[in-house]
Parts: structure tokens; C-alpha cells; sequence
């Protein structure tokens, strides 16, 4: 309901932009998304960030540093494809869930579950992180499994719980739809469609989710009169080294791309998640998470890999409530050296969300499509995980 | 007023006339900070300052006025996080004493071009000094005590020489960690768990650590038992040891007096010397290519800690050894030692004799010319990039996105760019179909003007400024230069 009151004042605001008009003539965008240039054929990613140095170009590390190479390049009508695929639910086995179910753009391309819901209201085992910047990660997935966002999007596809595709029926159902056929041919005029045109379209679209002006960006570019008092003492705190957020969640991107052990607790009754020992089989690395972005973070509540905390302020106190707090009875973890006692006192977490909430920037938002070439509804997937009635599984779950 | 004039001449790089901003006991040293430009010297004079200062600025001098013995004390109190944060180029801070902080003395993160001399620090928690994500650093003639991590922690960094500092009753005294091109010479590090490390710590986005110097150092009587924070890396440094190379390579040791360390003088050792560490398979584990020259070393190892004692055993010892290097891969040949005889040692029975007798020829790894600005040259390209990273967000060319498309505003507005700066600073709400623009104020005068008229000169295909439509050719040829 939130969500269908929501998108009728986006679609308000931003309809006819993509230039889709009523009859069945399907065009694709010849512009860049905002933050792209065209550069002879293709988007070039462009930033403020774009012309300040980093150490070991290495991305990260400060106030005015560059960001790591962007996923870029794509053509426009890549882009748009990618868009349109993104909000179709041909893409699920039964027609009823899209990318965007559960990465639903007013959340901040996340869906507002602590476990996300795929389809027949099935329970995914994490929540879903933001799509917001996802072009600069090279390691995906919280327990970092996927190196690229290619090799990523196989897992929602193809998960039975998920969007439960399978590849034959998915070009099958594309095939068969000679909307996709010619736009396909529009966007990719060698190859057509394939299954690989499938997946760079969708990730041609995902990098094009840039979020990098915020108030907090202004700050780093010089305009210093954008933070209020509290917001630069938040952000004081969260690059100081007692608090130590910065050295995983280094700007500019709020991440420093590496993985952690930082013992979060799952909900109430559910197992330890053992994350990168997972596909990794390195005891050390049990219960380590990639660290997420914080960007636009004051969106995608509820927080961690389990979405067990449902506030920032909750997920801020974790770190200051001991070493190793969480970790369950019997359990050893090799918690990370920076998650020690910073006995931060409780208006330094006040502050510390008041810089978090400096993060927000939605102004590159994509346009959401009023219908896609599947004549399917983009509304009902988008509500798909409100609507469902299975009961919430486990405790902390709202 | 003062603001935008402050604003525009870090914008458009006016060279400002530099000043010296006077900081007395009571005056708050931010204050000075917040007032300073490119350029300025902030002079602080004897008396207690309880605050902490950041300064996101280039080309800042932070300077004590020592009068009399009587030192500038920036005051922590055991409550506040870190005394100095700085992210600006150019960054000097020199002549304070900087006690009870809970962080650092003094970090930096991302500052290129520092220097760090001549400060006194005592008990400042984690670190004393830690440059961190910075090119071409120089730290001398600082004293620090007290720190329950490294005194002074060179972390991810190029370029740096660390020189002629006193670091004592820390659990390390001086950290090079995942950082090139480093010097550290003549300090004097002693009273401390250990001496000098040369670490590649995994799991951090910088991966590596190479081409480092260790040259005529005091590493003397490092035995003070370790009271590292629970599960930190210096928390599982044995107590008693000179010199630590773990993983780094391409490490030169030379000219080091090293004597009365309890457990060993030189360690060197791969990752398996700290345990308990999530492993991280692109840090490249072995210490390779290291050089241990001429050192003085005697009395090392006189009682060392359990595991050490256990290791020498086997070689039928009870104490600990100048040189220790028993540990996996360090015990390869590519590492290389002079005159080896003279010392104790374990495990360096393959290495071969070191080629390289003297290391003279480097004096300095600081840059010959500065690490190069990060300020974005030209006006025309700062304006390009203010409005592709703001206002193209919701302005396409000549389609409707949050905001009109670019081309309507063009027919609105062609001759009239002062127009749109004024709207910009106050955007009212005109058309009913669209939601309110958020207000740009917080650009200068100037800025917004010039983003007006790049506005104006926008095409269709790209965001070149190229001419788009008659009146505003002329102009707009002469922004695409
Ligand atoms: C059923 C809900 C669901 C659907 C549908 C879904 N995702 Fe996800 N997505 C998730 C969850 C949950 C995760 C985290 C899973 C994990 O880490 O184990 C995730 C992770 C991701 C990530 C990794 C982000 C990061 O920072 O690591 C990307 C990228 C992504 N999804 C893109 C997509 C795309 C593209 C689609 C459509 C093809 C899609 N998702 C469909 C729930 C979903
Ligand atoms: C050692 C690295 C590290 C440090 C230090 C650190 N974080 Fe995190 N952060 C992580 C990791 C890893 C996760 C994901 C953990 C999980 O899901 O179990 C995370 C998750 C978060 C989240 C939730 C993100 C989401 O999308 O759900 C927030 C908010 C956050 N951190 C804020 C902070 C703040 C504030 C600090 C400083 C007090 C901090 N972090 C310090 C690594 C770190
Ligand atoms: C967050 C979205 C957003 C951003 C960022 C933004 N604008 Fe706007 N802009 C709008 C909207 C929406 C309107 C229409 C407002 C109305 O008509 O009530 C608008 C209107 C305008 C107008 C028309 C004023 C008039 O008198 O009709 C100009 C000129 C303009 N914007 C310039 C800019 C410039 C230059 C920038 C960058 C510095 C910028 N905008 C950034 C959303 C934005």
C-alpha cells in the first residue's frame, strides 16, 4: 500500500522520459543516465570525484580521493534495456517477481525485509543489500561470492526461492516476445538476444545507479557549509580512530570493498550465518560479511546481512557494546582488529546517525517504467513482497 | 561576506595573501581552522586546549609557540577522540604537546605533502601520529609515549621518511605497515613491547609493502609486556623484540644498534606470526628480498617468550637470537644477510650473502617535487563538473526528468544567465506538474552564475559546452576553450 502510494508520485514527477509513448512502438533511450557522458557511442561515468587522485588507485581513503574504476561504456540503449528488464517480472519462473521486488527503488533498491521474499512468498536466506553505486563493487554478495555483476544475477535467476528461472525458460519467454526481440536487436545489433545480452543489459542498467551527491559530498568537495554542527561531529566520530567506521566504511563509497568479521547477531532463533567460510572454506573467514555501503543507508532498513536491527541507532550501539558480544555460546570467530571497545557514549551515536542521514542522495533516481514489453504488471511485482500472506518466519522479522 | 570570499578563492584559486591567525589560551584552535585559508600559518601559544580539530583544507600550518618551556597542551582528558584530523594537501602541524586523547595524537587521512616535526606526545590512546592513505610524508623529531598501539603507524602510505624521533612505553614504537618507499632512520625506540615493525596486515584494501629502509636506529631494551587492546594485531607481538618484518618486502636493515631485547633483535617471519586473523588470500604472505646488513646487535634474547624459548631449544639454546627467521618462507634464500657470523641466529641457514653492502645512496624517499595537487585546473572544468554532478541529476537536455528539460529553460532564459543564478540560490515553486528544486545556495555567487551559463550552452548530445542557440554563441565558443 506504502509502496503503490509512493509510486504514483513518482510516476507523476518523472513519467514520459524514457519516451515511451501508448501504442506498441518501443524505443530505446539515446541518453546517458544522469552522472554519464556520451562518449563517442558510449556512457562515460562522470563525477566530481572524477578528477581527484587516489593512493595505489586504490579508490578510497579520504574527503577529495577518487573512486575505483566504474563499471562503464555501456551504450545508452543497453542501459534502458536493462531498465526495462530489471522491472519486468518475465524474468521469474511464474511471472510474478522482478529484480525490483526485492531492490524496489523507494527503498533504496532494497525491499524493507529483513529476509527477502522471492517467489511463492519463499524466504531468502539474507537481506537484500542496495543496488545504489553497485558499478564500483568487485566483490559481491555479503559473503562475497560473486566477482562481477554478471556472475551475480545468476543467483537470483536461477534460485528456486529467488525468481526460480531457469535459462532455457527465460529465452524462451523472451524469445517469444517480439517487443524484446526488436529492442534486443536495437541495443545489441550483432548479437540480438541472448542470454549474455540478458545479463549485460541488466548489469549496464545497475551501474548506472550512481549516488554521490549528497550533502556529505558537497562537504568533501569544499562547500563546507552544508554539514550543521552535529552532522560534522558525526562525522568527526566516524573517522576518528576510536570509533574506526571509516577505515571499512571509507569514503567516498562507504566501503573499502574487503570482507569482515564483526560477529552482527542473527535473529532470534535463527543460526549463525557462517558468510564468506561459506564459498571460501577458510575457518577464519566464518561469519565475515563484505562491507556494505553506507550510502543512502537511511533507506534500506532493517540493517545487516540478517536485518536484524531495525534502526540505525540499534545498528550504530552494536559496536559499542563489546567485542564479540554477540557471538554465540561455543562459538569462535576471528573478530575483526578494529571492532574493539570504543565505549562511545550515547550522543556520539546520536551524532554518528546524524552524519549517516548526510548520506541520502536519490537525485539520479531511474526512471521506474509504467508498463514493460512482458505486458506484465511492474506494480504488482513491486508490491509483491507486501502482498504476500505467508507468515513471517522468525523473530525479528517486521 | 567573509565566506564567500573564502569560498571563492579556494573555488577559483585566487592566490590568497597568506596570514598568520593567532591562537591564545582560551581561543579555540577550530576557530582558527574554520577562518583559515590556503596558505595561512595558525600560531598557537602556551595554554590548554580541550577540543578536537579537523582540518579538510590544503595548505594549513598547525604551529605551537613554545615560550620558555612553556608548550601549547592540546588536552583530551581521556574523553575526547583524536586532537588533529586532517584530510587537506599540504598539511603542517609542528611545537604541540598533545596528551590524553582516546584516537591519535595526529591522523590523516588522504593528506598528501605533510609534515609532522617537532610535537610531544604523551598517552593519546591507539596511535601518536598515523598518516594514513597519504603520499609523500615526512614525521621527525617528535616523542611519544605512552601509546597502547604503535607510536608512530605509517598505515597505507607512499613516500615517507620517519626520522630522528623518540618513541618509548608504547607497545610498538614505530609501524610502517602496507606502505612503500619508506625510511626510518636514526630514531630511538625503546622501553616499548617491540621496537620497529614492518608489517603487511591482511585484510586491508592496500595490499602491499615494499622498498623500506631501517637505518641507524636505537632499538634498545624493548621489554615492556604488552598492553595492546584484546584482539588488536600489536596485542599478539611477543614483548621483547628489536625489529619486526613480517611479510614485507624489499626491506633493507641497516646500521641499527640493537641490544637488550629480551625475546630477539630481528624477526623476520611471514603471516603466521600473528594468529587469529581472518585470512585474506590477495595478501601475499612471505617477507621476500630482505637485507639485513651491517647492524650492531648484542644481548638480544636473554629471556624470551615461551614459544621462542621452545624453538631454541631444539637448536639445544635457552635464549633467543639476534636474528630470528624461523618461520616459513622467511628462511629462503632470496633473504641475504653480511657477515652473519656475529650474530645469534635461527633460521637463516639458506640465506645468502647480501650483494648490497651499504644502502648510502638513498638519503630520502620523500618526493623531489610535491605529490601532485588534487585541485581541479581550470574554472570551465569545475563548472562542467558542478553541473554533469548536481544539476544533470535532474536536467536532461530535451527531456523531462525531475526537472524541465535543459532546452526549455534555454528558450526561457538565453539571455538572462544572471536569472538562473538568482533562481537557483532561490528556487520558487512555478510549475505545478513538477515538485519544488532544492535550493542551491549553498554555491557562491559567482558559481552559480557561471553554472547558469554552462547551462545555457548545453547540446543535445553530450554536456559539451558547445553553442546552442544564437545569442549565446559567442560565449559559449569561448567556455569550450
Ligand atoms: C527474492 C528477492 C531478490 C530478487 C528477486 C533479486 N534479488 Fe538481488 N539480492 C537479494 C538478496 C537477498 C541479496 C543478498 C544475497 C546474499 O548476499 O547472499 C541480493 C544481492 C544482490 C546483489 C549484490 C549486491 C551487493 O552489494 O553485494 C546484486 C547486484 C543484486 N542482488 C542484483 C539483482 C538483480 C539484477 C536481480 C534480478 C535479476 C535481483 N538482484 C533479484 C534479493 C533478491
Ligand atoms: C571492521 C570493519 C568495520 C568497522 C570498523 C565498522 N563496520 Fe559497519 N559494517 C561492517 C560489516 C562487515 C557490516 C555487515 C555486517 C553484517 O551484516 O553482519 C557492517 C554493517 C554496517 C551497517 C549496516 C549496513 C546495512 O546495509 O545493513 C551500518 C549502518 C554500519 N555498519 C555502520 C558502522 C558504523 C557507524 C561504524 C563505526 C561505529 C562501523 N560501521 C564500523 C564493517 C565494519
Ligand atoms: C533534485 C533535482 C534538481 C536539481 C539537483 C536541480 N534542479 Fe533545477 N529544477 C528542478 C525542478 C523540479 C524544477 C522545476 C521547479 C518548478 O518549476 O517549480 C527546476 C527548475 C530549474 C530551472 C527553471 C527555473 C524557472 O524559472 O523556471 C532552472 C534554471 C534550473 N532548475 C537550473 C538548475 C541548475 C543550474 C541546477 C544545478 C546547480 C539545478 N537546476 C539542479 C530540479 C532540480
Amino acid at each position: 500500500m506504502k509502496c503503490l502510494r509512493w509510486l504514483a508520485v513518482f510516476s507523476l514527477i518523472a513519467p514520459a522520459v524514457w519516451a515511451e509513448d501508448p501504442q506498441d512502438d518501443w524505443q530505446l533511450s539515446e541518453v546517458c543516465p544522469p552522472g554519464f557522458v556520451l562518449e563517442g557511442e558510449s556512457c562515460k561515468f562522470s563525477s566530481l570525484y572524477s578528477e581527484y587522485p587516489s593512493l595505489q588507485d586504490a579508490g578510497m581513503g579520504g574527503l577529495k580521493v577518487g573512486l575505483p574504476e566504474p563499471r562503464d561504456g555501456f551504450k545508452p540503449a543497453e542501459i534502458d534495456l536493462g531498465r526495462l528488464l530489471f522491472f519486468d517480472p518475465v524474468l521469474s519462473g511464474d511471472g510474478s517477481v522482478s529484480c525490483a521486488s526485492c531492490h524496489q527503488p523507494d527503498k533504496g533498491f532494497t525491499d524493507g525485509r529483513a529476509l527477502s521474499r522471492g517467489i511463492h512468498g519463499q524466504i531468502a536466506e539474507r537481506s537484500a543489500p542496495s543496488l545504489w553505486n553497485v558499478g564500483f563493487l568487485d566483490t559481491l554478495f555479503w559473503d562475497g561470492r560473486a566477482k562481477s555483476l554478471e556472475e551475480q544475477m545468476l543467483g537470483p535467476l536461477y534460485a528456486e526461492h529467488e525468481m526460480g528461472n531457469t535459462p532455457e525458460q527465460l529465452m524462451a519467454s523472451l524469445s517469444a516476445n517480439p517487443t524484446y526481440v526488436k529492442l534486443f536487436k536495437q541495443a545489441f545489433p550483432e548479437r540480438g538476444l541472448t542470454l549474455d545480452t540478458v545479463y549485460i543489459a541488466l548489469a549496464a542498467f545497475e551501474s548506472s545507479l550512481i549516488s554521490l551527491n549528497s550533502r556529505y559530498d558537497l562537504y568533501a568537495h569544499g562547500f563546507h557549509d552544508v554539514l550543521n554542527q552535529n552532522e560534522i561531529e558525526g562525522m568527526n566520530i566516524f573517522r576518528s580512530f576510536v570509533a574506526r567506521c571509516g577505515e571499512c566504511h571509507t569514503p567516498p563509497l562507504f566501503t573499502n570493498r574487503e570482507l569482515a568479521v564483526l560477529g552482527t547477531p542473527e535473529p532470534t532463533g535463527r543460526p549463525l550465518d557462517i558468510g564468506a567460510e561459506g564459498p571460501t572454506g577458510d575457518r577464519s573467514l566464518r561469519g565475515g560479511f563484505k562491507v556494505p555501503t553506507l550510502r543512502n543507508i537511511e533507506l534500506t532498513a532493517p540493517y545487516m546481512h540478517s536485518g536484524r536491527f531495525k534502526t540505525l541507532r540499534e545498528t550504530v550501539e552494536f559496536y559499542t557494546k563489546g567485542r564479540g558480544h554477540a557471538v554465540p555460546e561455543g562459538e569462535h570467530l576471528s573478530i575483526h582488529w578494529h571492532i574493539w571497545e570504543p565505549k562511545l557514549t550515547d550522543a556520539e551515536l546520536d551524532r554518528l546517525v546524524d552524519f549517516l542521514l548526510t548520506l541520502t542522495d536519490q537525485s539520479f533516481m531511474p526512471v521506474i517504467p509504467e508498463r514493460v514489453p512482458s505486458g506484465l504488471s511492474v506494480v504488482d511485482a513491486l508490491n509483491h513482497s507486501e502482498i504476500t500472506t505467508t507468515p513471517v518466519a522468525m523473530g525479528d522479522t517486521p | 561576506m567573509k565566506k564567500i570570499t573564502l569560498l571563492l578563492s579556494l573555488l577559483l584559486c585566487l592566490p590568497a595573501m597568506a596570514k598568520d591567525i593567532i591562537v591564545k589560551d582560551g581561543d579555540s584552535i577550530q576557530a582558527a581552522v574554520n577562518e583559515a585559508v590556503s596558505g595561512d600559518v595558525i600560531l598557537i601559544h602556551p595554554g590548554t586546549y580541550r577540543e578536537s580539530v579537523y582540518v579538510d583544507k590544503d595548505n594549513i600550518t598547525l604551529r605551537g609557540v613554545v615560550v620558555e618551556g612553556e608548550w601549547p597542551v592540546m588536552e583530551g582528558d581521556h574523553k575526547l577522540n583524536d586532537a588533529i584530523l586532517y584530510s587537506g594537501n599540504n598539511f603542517t602541524v609542528e611545537w604541540l604537546k598533545i596528551v590524553h586523547y582516546k584516537g591519535n595524537a595526529i591522523m590523516g587521512q588522504s593528506g598528501n605533502n605533510y609534515v609532522i616535526r617537532n610535537n610531544w606526545v604523551v598517552d593519546t590512546g591507539v596511535y601518536g601520529i598515523f598518516p594514513q592513505y597519504g603520499k609523500n610524508g615526512l614525521i621527525e623529531y617528535n616523542v611519544l609515549s605512552g601509546i597502547e598501539d604503535a607510536a608512530i603507524y605509517v598505515g597505507m602510505c607512499d613516500n615517507v621518511d620517519v626520522k630522528h624521533n623518540e618513541v618509548f612505553d608504547s607497545v610498538a614504537g614505530i609501524e610502517i605497515e602496507n606502505t612503500r618507499h619508506a625510511l626510518v632512520e636514526n630514531n630511538y625506540a625503546h622501553n616499548n613491547t617491540a621496537g620497529i615493525l614492518v608489517f603487511i596486515t591482511p585484510g586491508l584494501p592496500i595490499k602491499t609493502a615494499y622498498d623500506i629502509i631501517v637505518r641507524d636506529n636505537f632499538v634498545v631494551n624493548n621489554n615492556t609486556p604488552n598492553f595492546g587492546a584484546p584482539g588488536s594485531i600489536v596485542s599478539k607481538v611477543p614483548v621483547g623484540v628489536g625489529i619486526v618484518v613480517m611479510a614485507a618486502d624489499d626491506v633493507k636493515i641497516e646500521g641499527n644498534i640493537i641490544t637488550g631485547n629480551q625475546t630477539a633483535g630481528i624477526v623476520i617471519t611471514d603471516l603466521a606470526f600473528v594468529t587469529d586473523v581472518a585470512s585474506d588470500k590477495e595478501s601475499e604472505p612471505n617477507p621476500d628480498n630482505i637485507k639485513v646488513l651491517d647492524n650492531l646487535m648484542f644481548n638480544n634474547g636473554f629471556d624470551p617468550v615461551a614459544e621462542v624459548k621452545a624453538a631454541m631449544l631444539t637448536k639445544f639454546k635457552t635464549t633467543g637470537p639476534d636474528i630470528l627467521a624461523n618461520i616459513g618462507s622467511a628462511q629462503e634464500p632470496d633473504n641475504c644477510i653480511l657477515n652473519a657470523e656475529r650474530y645469534t641466529s635461527f633460521g637463516i641457514g639458506k640465506w645468502s650473502k647480501c650483494e648490497l653492502t651499504t644502502t648510502a645512496d638513498v638519503t630520502t624517499y620523500l618526493l623531489p617535487a610535491d605529490a601532485a595537487p588534487r585541485e581541479i585546473e581550470t574554472d570551465a572544468d569545475r563548472v562542467a563538473r558542478l553541473y554533469k554532478g548536481i544539476c544533470a541529476g535532474c536536467h536532461a537536455y530535451n527531456l523531462r526528468m525531475i526537472g524541465p528539460p535543459a532546452m526549455a529553460i534555454q528558450a526561457q532564459y538565453y539571455d538572462n544567465p544572471q536569472g538562473i543564478a538568482d533562481y537557483l540560490a532561490n528556487p520558487v515553486k512555478k510549475r505545478p506538474d513538477f515538485p519544488p528544486m532544492p535550493s542551491q545556495g549553498h554555491l557562491s555567487e559567482e558559481l552559480r552564475l557561471k553554472v547558469a551559463e554552462y547551462m545555457l550552452c548545453l547540446s543535445p548530445k553530450n554536456l559539451e559546452a558547445v553553442a546552442a542557440n544564437q545569442g549565446q554563441v559567442a560565449k559559449c565558443e569561448k567556455m569550450s576553450k
